[in-house]
């Protein structure tokens, strides 16, 4: 390992102090992530992501962030964005790239650069209701990450591992969720 | 009212180890236990269970194991035995039949209010037990009610099951050992395995803990460890203590023919889910293992003993199935019992002291209690990564009651 300071471009210092901060304050780690979803026409919506709660208070993206969502052609849609489960796929894989940035701060090594190739297995019988043994979502997802860093393969393989185990998005989908959806 | 220098709660191995320390401080004192010397090791282990620690490391203040199989693992009533003649051997005042059922502050000390009378103490010993009451995740009242539950507490062979497939919750040493045991029963056995500790019984020809112990792993202390409340969370290891050595982990149980799930997530229209994450926590298990292993290889170099030991190797990667099992439906009898292996606690419902933190635990500095006077052991990682082991209570006992006789003083 070089003698150069590790830099990620993570500040593992302030993550640090928040973990000790909250765990004194725990009710301050409560947080409540929200998005709003307008439908535009046919499948296409468009979403917007903007304010959060935690910390003890309303909080603030810097600016709003759009999403638009829709399905390809070959599902006879007209293709305006990413399909919701593409979201997923890119929120599965964001998280787990920020967590490996993290993890490798936190453990001193330095990346150099990190990709991760994602890909979600459908049978889409389920969701067209054709056959009621397929399931609607994901068979399968399979996330493969390319790595360059000065580390040892065994230390980026437990760096990848360890971004697993911390990551949101990846205990969404690997374990089940109360899911409650009410019309005003 | 009787009164005492110190009150020790509990009369195992700890609390034994204590005893035998303050006497030899010339401190006056009594051990309370609600049964017998060794209570938990008589009525609240397995019938099969065998000491996951080699004799040789059965070490007490003054003691050792002085038996013919160093190498060997003790069963529960062998435990026993060394225990209440641990306790003759260093003349432990042991009121037995004793039941804790409040402490509370008093003037200079503490009152002990037991089914036997109170008792008041100028200072207290907490050594009551990690492992006093079985954690059972909430997901258990959720389960359908023809669905039999045990926890590991009440868990003594697999005859006490009804009949037909069993779900074993969690793959700690508990979890695999029993899960081994209800399968060879004759039974279908499911496996959830969430995060878990894997180790190789052996090796370089000799016992995994031989080598952590003189490698100094388990003399690693709480200025060592980066995240101490996660190093008090660890699992047990997936090890067994039999006259084999025989490795029991997944790889093991899945050859055998358990089923190997994911954590045991939740209940959703009568369906058990298990966690998707199964190829994770087994990939976790391995990194640690082979690095543990690493360290091991590397300790042995430095001592100049790789030509007098076996040659390293490597434990086979844990195989998961290609798509584990999801789901189960728990009206189709493929589950008809759930065997809890997820893990104990200390009870301290009796404790009225302000010492509690918001989960429950204990809130002590190396086993010095936030309350004056107040002092524990026994507990995992206590001091030291072995303050859970029988041995660890030698260097902890040691400690605690340094710290008590000054505060005496």
């Amino acid at each position: 390992m070089s003698d150069q300071e590790v830099n990620n471009g993570v500040n593992v210092h302030a993550l640090l102090e928040a973990k000790e901060a909250l765990t004194a304050a725990p009710e301050a780690a409560e947080f409540a992530w929200r998005a709003t979803c307008k439908w535009v026409n046919g499948t296409h919506s468009e979403s917007s992501v903007k304010g959060f709660s935690g910390l003890g208070g309303e909080q603030s993206h810097k600016t709003e962030f759009k999403f638009n969502a829709d399905h390809p052609e070959v599902f006879a849609s007209e293709d305006n964005g990413a399909t919701p489960v593409e979201y997923i796929l890119v929120g599965l894989a964001s998280c787990l790239t920020a967590g490996v940035a993290s993890v490798a701060q936190n453990r001193d090594i330095q990346l150099h650069s990190v990709q991760a190739n994602i890909e979600g297995d459908m049978n889409i019988l389920g969701i067209l209701g054709a056959d009621s043994d397929v399931r609607n979502g994901f068979n399968d997802i399979k996330v493969t990450f390319d790595i360059d860093a000065d580390a040892s393969q065994d230390d980026v393989e437990a760096l990848v591992a360890q971004s697993q185990k911390r990551s949101a998005v990846y205990d969404i989908l690997t374990n089940p969720t109360n899911v409650s959806v009410e019309v005003k | 009212m009787q009164s005492t220098t110190t009150v020790i709660i509990g009369a195992g191995h700890a609390g034994l180890a204590t005893s035998a320390c303050l006497s030899k401080r010339g401190v006056e004192h009594i051990l309370l236990e609600r049964g017998e010397v060794a209570n938990s090791w008589r009525h609240e282990r397995w019938d099969s269970l065998q000491l996951l620690t080699p004799n040789f490391q059965s070490d007490l203040p003054g003691y050792r194991y002085s038996g013919d199989d160093p190498e060997g693992f003790m069963a529960a009533s062998e435990v026993v035995d060394f225990i209440t003649d641990y306790a003759a051997f260093v003349a432990a005042p042991v009121q037995t039949n004793t039941t804790v059922t409040s402490v509370s502050r008093s003037d200079g000390g503490y009152s002990v209010q037991t089914n036997q009378g109170m008792w008041s103490c100028r200072t207290l010993v907490l050594a009551n037990g990690a492992c006093n009451l079985a954690n059972v995740p909430a997901i258990s009242s959720v389960l359908p009610d023809d669905i039999h539950q045990v926890t590991a507490m009440d868990y003594h062979n697999p005859a006490q099951l009804p009949d037909g497939g069993v779900l074993v919750v969690g793959a700690s040493a508990t979890g695999v050992q029993l899960a081994e045991e209800i399968h060879r029963s004759g039974r279908l056995v499911t496996l959830a395995v969430g995060e878990h500790v894997r180790l190789p019984r052996t090796y370089r020809g000799r016992d995994i803990l031989y080598w952590m112990s003189v490698g100094g792993v388990l003399d690693e202390g709480l200025d060592e460890i980066d995240d101490l409340l996660r190093a008090r969370s660890i699992p047990s290891p997936q090890l067994v203590g039999t006259a084999q050595r025989k490795q029991l982990d997944i790889n093991e149980l899945t050859a055998q023919g358990v089923e190997i799930v994911g954590k045991f997530a939740g209940v959703r229209d009568g369906v058990a889910q298990f966690s998707g994450a199964l190829k994770n926590n087994c990939a976790l298990a391995d990194l640690k293992c082979t690095r543990l292993l690493v360290a091991i290889d590397e300790w042995i170099t430095g001592q100049g003993l790789d030509g007098e030991v076996g040659a390293a190797t490597r434990l086979a990667t844990t195989q998961t199935p290609q798509s584990p099992t999801l789901g189960i439906d728990l009206s189709n009898g493929k589950i008809k019992s759930v065997v809890w292996a997820t893990g104990f606690r200390p009870d301290y419902s009796w404790l009225d002291v302000p010492v509690l933190d918001r989960k429950g635990k204990l809130i002590h500095d190396g086993g010095v209690v936030a309350s004056p006077g107040l002092y524990t052991l026994g507990l995992t990682f206590l001091r030291k990564r072995k303050s859970s082991f029988i041995h660890g209570a030698q260097d902890d006992a040691t400690h605690i009651t340094q710290h008590l006789s000054a505060y005496l003083a």
